[in-house]
């Protein structure tokens, strides 16, 4: 029925020519029209990504919708898209979060609407470029290019500190990710002449060689998950971005490196992938313990939750790199899951910041009195991020506890005390800001959530608790993609003796 | 779908339902709504309950999958339920406690603004510990697990806005998770030798791999059976709140009472209780594990019944007396007497509640005073909660003909035929544990019922210190007791006669103290007549429940006998203990807590766990948090790494800029070296 449609070339540039369309209108006298032209294109945006479900076939291996047209002739790139179960979850939440943010920011961005609504347009239609690549260098180009509209988010819109910060997010990533294009630069070369990754998988490589690329793709990847140690960039980017860049930083712009281990590391490395996995196991389970402990004793809600989500992407490379087929789908929804809570939870958060201005901890106590209705939402978002069964949050981290233990009994030790800390630190945080009695006038002052927010919440609240019940939806196209990645890894690529 | 499949479904269903239009449209629909919607979802669940256990008694199990929850690699992960007689007893005793507080909860919660939202609570807390009984895997009963977790912290800070109870309630919730983690390592290790999370696959192979080892530690060889049941029992010890996991229940009683009769006493805590009977199957091939099951049961027993004697609040002291007899619980598993332990379960189940309830009754009478220094003399003013507080007691004390002695008496005798290691160290624990339970059961009843009217005598010296502890509290402790959060609309009548409680009330009591007295006369069936049949499996080795079947002659013959047995004489001479103390020498204890000062003060202390908690734990992470923070992220990696090589660039950029001096014949000075160093290197290859 939609065959004929280049649906992912839709999902790509839909969003973009929405964003500069809304560009179009110019100033903030046509705010209302940017905020309008801005909520269609989001929508049709979104639309254009539900057939991509409805017509994936689960059962197929290899990439869907797969476009194919020359690009630069002269370097065989190829403007190649495609996806398979693993891309087709993350441009579902990555087109269903712009909604949503386009949404968040309706009231409550004044200055610059349009271009506020057009960067997440155009960053949204970026990282579905992103997820769809099929062409080492186009996932590379888009890839980078997401910087600039969350540099400009974070700079603009972004809060008293927000250029050391977009300054810091900018240099961190980048410097991350230039060793990349070398990396695939060598492998044009290696894989004689050609940019696609399907000609990457099949490259044979020494294990040399196979080292030095993985660590340019590790630079890149885990500064953008971000991983123990390269993670300090985070917290002062969420902290200063406004609330809907920071639902997207953690709701889909980590994920990038946690695609980019999957798409790229493990199948064109599989041998130095399997040589490293202890380091990278070592650096997710620090990022389990030592980041909960950190979180554990933030003063700012916003820092809590961003090292919360360090803590909780833990997980993804952790399950990603026990290379078993539990571990490697609880990655891949642990990050689906991550979307939905840490995207509500930042939301929460601004619901606050907006009445309150002011992201500390102290300076709040007992909402529950003025906000109920925010109150049991935030509730079965802390849950949630606590990882309670019922939940998203408890899926992901199940799958890749129980794929753990089939490796090694001390990594699953040491990922479940997960279980404690999450609980401690949002818990600890909800029953001050939540619970309580009054604690001054500003809180006595509050409001409950308008309409608006109700929906965007209620929205990731349905999505995160269908999860949590039937995830079974959700793990069914991944299947015969992580059965073919977990084949790729175990056939070594070294060349023949 | 069979129809008897479908009210499998419904038993669940129906209280969740309620939950939900009580919780989401509570406040459309309005108070007498929500609890007419709930309740008649409870009476469904009840008669559904009580139809699936006849039919089970009939002979008709049940073990099948609801729904695929996820599917993973091989390994398919359902929800699904097991009917067989284990879980249709507990089907029916939380229906049954769980109907009556519901009622009860009508009177209770009267007044209080959150109404339709407690009856929410707990018709899903009904809801998740339904699903967690009936699950036929280690899954579901996760879920089960934690979301009766989440319900009790819920409900522990019902009443938000006191300092205490959210305190509580995040304690509890943390200890659990404590619990949780063994528990879920315990599963993993399950899922990764068996390959299945489904009970009867799993209990099928547990034979076979009964003689694997594991080595955690290298060149440590551990039994792999003991790892499992150590860990599964990590989880029971902190739902079933076992030492040193127990420090959440008696903070707990800052919630609402009826919750905890339901919830901290009947159902939920038994929980562990349900879980180690449940996987006898793998706990009887690990001795090691057996014998630890014993010990942490015999220290809670013991222990947590001396703290019991020298509390004042009369939930506290109910609280500590539930720890204890969950103690004696765990203690009948440890020496594979499953039965005994369900047993116990069913019949503490009763006449906990009425205790609990009994107590919420005299709360409710007394204008929310708890401490029982200012009771006294009560049982005139309300006889039917006296009465039914009075069963509780003596059931909890162990005394013929009532529900208690049957169970209690037959882990006493069990532990005595034990043969794991520990079993004596738990018996002599368990016995003397028999005295101090006939004592704090009747310390409370005559404490609060007989005596002085200590309520109206502002003058009396127990009420005085009880204001001075109050008042010494509130000034200096944040986690104190706070009477000004709920009860505010009782002020204006405080210092009318107390008096009986409404219907609702007593009609819950009346229906608890029934089973409380006769419940015990089922041992015949429950524990001799192989009443749970393959739901529980016993290693022929362990012969102490086999020889005491045979020595069993009917419920006349197990009280005749007992006459002559130590325990009944030491239960009768706690219960005569607490007679002399409260109603024939009432200055005594006042007395004999300056001259025992030292233990008074190390059992009002509960052994200082809570404060090397506070302070190991809690204040350790804190610090280690704070250390990691400052001295890792920011010292080390931000100021050092990352700000460090920007100021790196910046130094090199500075000395680097010296050269672009902007005059021509600096260029040319470097040109003129550069071309001659290249020349130099091309020529000189």
């Amino acid at each position: 029925m939609m065959q004929g449609l280049p649906l992912l070339s839709l999902a790509i540039w839909a969003p973009i020519i929405a964003g500069v369309a809304v560009l179009l209108t110019g100033g903030d006298r046509n705010a209302s029209a940017s905020r309008l032209i801005a909520l269609i294109g989001a929508l049709i945006s979104f639309a254009v990504t539900i057939p991509l479900y409805t017509g994936f076939n689960a059962q197929a291996g290899g990439f869907q919708f797969v476009e194919m047209r020359p690009w630069i002739d002269a370097f065989n790139v190829n403007y190649h898209l495609g996806i398979d179960g693993i891309s087709l979850l993350l441009i579902l939440l990555n087109s269903l979060t712009t909604v949503i943010v386009v949404i968040a920011g309706w009231e409550v961005i004044q200055s610059r609407v349009s271009q506020y609504m057009a960067a997440f347009l155009v960053l949204s239609g970026l990282m579905n470029g992103v997820f769809a690549s099929l062409d080492g260098l186009l996932f590379y180009v888009f890839f980078e290019a997401t910087l600039i509209p969350m540099f400009i988010i974070v700079g603009v819109w972004g809060g008293p500190n927000r250029v050391y910060a977009a300054v810091k997010f900018f240099l961190y990533t980048l410097l991350g990710s230039l060793l990349t294009l070398v990396a695939l630069i060598y492998l044009y070369f290696a894989s004689g002449s050609s940019f696609s990754l399907f000609d990457f998988y099949q490259a044979q490589l020494p294990m040399a060689a196979q080292v030095l690329v993985f660590i340019a793709f590790f630079m890149a990847f885990a500064v953008k998950v971000p991983m123990w140690p390269v993670h300090t960039w985070l917290p002062d980017a969420h902290v200063e971005a406004p609330t809907g860049g920071s639902v997207v930083l953690a709701a889909i712009m980590l994920k990038l490196g946690g695609y980019g281990f999957l798409r790229l590391s493990l199948p064109i490395v599989p041998d130095a992938s399997l040589l490293l996995a202890p380091v990278v196991i070592t650096l997710s389970l620090i990022a389990v313990v030592y980041i909960g402990l950190v979180a554990l004793v933030q003063t700012d809600m916003k820092k809590l939750i961003a090292y919360s989500s360090i803590s909780h992407m833990g997980f993804v490379t952790l399950g990603t790199f026990l290379f078993n087929a539990q571990a490697v789908e609880g990655a891949i929804i642990q990050m689906i899951s991550h979307g939905f809570i840490s995207g509500a939870l930042f939301l929460c958060v601004g619901v606050l910041y907006d009445r309150m201005h002011t992201r500390n901890i102290a300076d709040y106590g007992g909402v529950a009195n003025r906000m109920p209705v925010f109150a049991a939402l935030f509730m079965l978002f802390a849950m949630a991020n606590a990882g309670l069964p019922g939940t998203s949050g408890f899926v992901g981290e199940f799958l890749v506890i129980m794929g753990a233990m089939q490796v090694n009994f001390w990594y699953a030790f040491a990922a479940s005390v997960t279980l404690i800390f999450g609980a401690a630190y949002t818990l600890w945080m909800y029953k001050r800001v939540v619970f309580g009695a009054v604690a001054n006038d500003h809180v006595a002052q509050l409001q409950d959530i308008n309409a608006r927010e109700f929906l965007i919440l209620a929205v990731l609240a349905v999505l995160t608790l269908w999860m949590g019940i039937w995830p079974q939806p959700f793990v069914e196209v991944l299947h015969v993609s992580v059965n073919d990645l977990l084949a790729h890894v175990s056939f070594s690529k070294l060349p023949v003796q | 779908m069979t129809s008897m499949q479908k009210l499998y479904l419904l038993v669940p269903l129906a209280p969740l339902a309620g939950a939900i239009v009580s919780g989401l449209f509570g406040w459309l629909i309005g108070r007498r709504a929500a609890h007419v919607i709930t309740i008649l979802g409870m009476l469904v669940c009840l008669a559904a309950s009580i139809f699936v256990y006849m039919d089970v008694m009939a002979g008709n199990l049940f073990n099948g999958p609801v729904y695929t929850w996820l599917a993973s690699g091989s390994i398919r992960f359902e929800i699904g339920f097991l009917i067989d007689p284990l879980s249709a007893t507990m089907m029916i005793v939380v229906s049954f406690v769980s109907l009556m507080v519901h009622v009860y909860t009508i009177g209770y919660m009267a007044d209080d603004p959150g109404y339709q939202r407690f009856f929410s609570y707990i018709s899903l807390f009904t809801f998740s510990m339904l699903m967690l009984v009936m699950s036929n895997n280690f899954l579901q009963l996760f879920f089960g697990w934690e979301a009766v977790g989440l319900v009790s912290y819920l409900l522990i800070g019902f009443w938000y806005n006191r300092p205490t109870a959210i305190y509580a309630n995040l304690k509890a919730f943390l200890v659990n998770r404590v619990g949780d983690f063994g528990f879920l390592l315990g599963i993993a290790l399950v899922l990764m030798y068996f390959g299945t999370l489904d009970y009867a696959a799993v209990f099928a192979g547990a034979e076979r791999l009964s003689a694997n080892t594991i080595e955690l530690f290298p060149g440590h060889a551990w039994s792999l059976m003991t790892v499992i049941c150590i860990l599964l029992f990590i989880g029971a010890m902190g739902k079933s709140a076992q030492f040193p996991l127990h420090v959440w229940l008696p903070d707990s009683m800052e919630g609402p009472t009826p919750i905890s009769a339901l919830i901290h006493a009947a159902t939920m805590v038994t929980a562990g209780i349900f879980m180690v009977a449940r996987m006898s199957p793998l706990f009887e091939l690990s001795e090691t594990a057996l014998s630890f099951v014993l010990v942490i049961g015999a220290i809670t027993a013991f222990f947590m019944a001396l703290i019991a004697t020298v509390q004042y609040d009369i939930k506290r002291v109910v609280a500590y007396s539930t720890l204890s007899q969950l103690g004696y619980m765990t203690m009948a598993l440890g020496a594979s007497a499953y039965s005994a332990a369900i047993f116990h379960l069913f019949t503490h189940a009763f006449f906990k509640a009425v205790l609990f309830l009994g107590a919420g009754s005299v709360i409710i009478a007394m204008h929310h005073q708890q401490d029982m220094r200012k009771m006294g003399g009560l049982a005139k003013y309300m006889p039917i909660t006296y009465l039914t507080v009075l069963i509780g007691a003596i059931a909890n004390a162990g005394l013929p003909p009532f529900a208690g002695f049957f169970s209690k008496e037959t882990i006493v005798e069990a532990l005595h035929h034990a043969t794991v290691p520990g079993a004596g160290f738990a018996y002599a624990l368990a016995v003397a544990g028999v005295f101090v339970g006939g004592f704090y059961s009747f310390r409370l009843v005559f404490y609060a019922f007989h005596g002085k009217e200590r309520f109206a005598d502002p003058d009396h010296p127990d009420v005085k210190a009880a204001d001075a502890e109050a008042k010494v509290a509130a000034l200096h402790d944040d986690h104190a007791h706070d009477d000004h959060g709920h009860d505010d609309h009782h002020g204006d009548h405080g210092h009318g006669k107390p008096h009986e409680s409404p219907w609702v009330v007593t009609l819950p009591l009346v229906m608890l103290a029934i089973p409380s007295v006769s419940a015990g006369w089922l041992i015949g069936t429950f524990v001799y007549g192989n009443y749970f049949g393959s739901a529980i499996t016993v290693n022929p080795a362990h012969t102490a429940m086999a020889v005491m079947a045979q020595n069993f002659h009917g419920v006349i013959g197990m009280m005749s006998h007992a006459l002559g047995t130590l325990p009944f004489w030491l239960a009768v001479a706690g219960a005569a203990t607490a007679w002399f103390l409260y109603i024939a020498r009432p200055a005594l204890p006042a007395q004999l807590r300056r001259q025992w000062g030292v233990v008074v003060t190390v059992l009002m202390e509960k052994y200082g766990l809570d404060r090397f908690n506070d302070w190991f734990f809690a204040g350790g992470s804190r610090a280690l948090g704070t250390g990691l923070w400052k001295g890792g992220d920011i010292a080390v990696i931000d100021n050092v790494m990352v700000n460090g090589s920007a100021r790196l660039v910046g130094w090199f950029a500075a000395v680097i800029r010296h050269v672009q001096s902007g005059y021509i014949y600096h260029y040319a000075f470097a040109m003129i070296i550069g071309i001659l160093m290249l020349l130099t290197l091309a020529y000189t290859r």
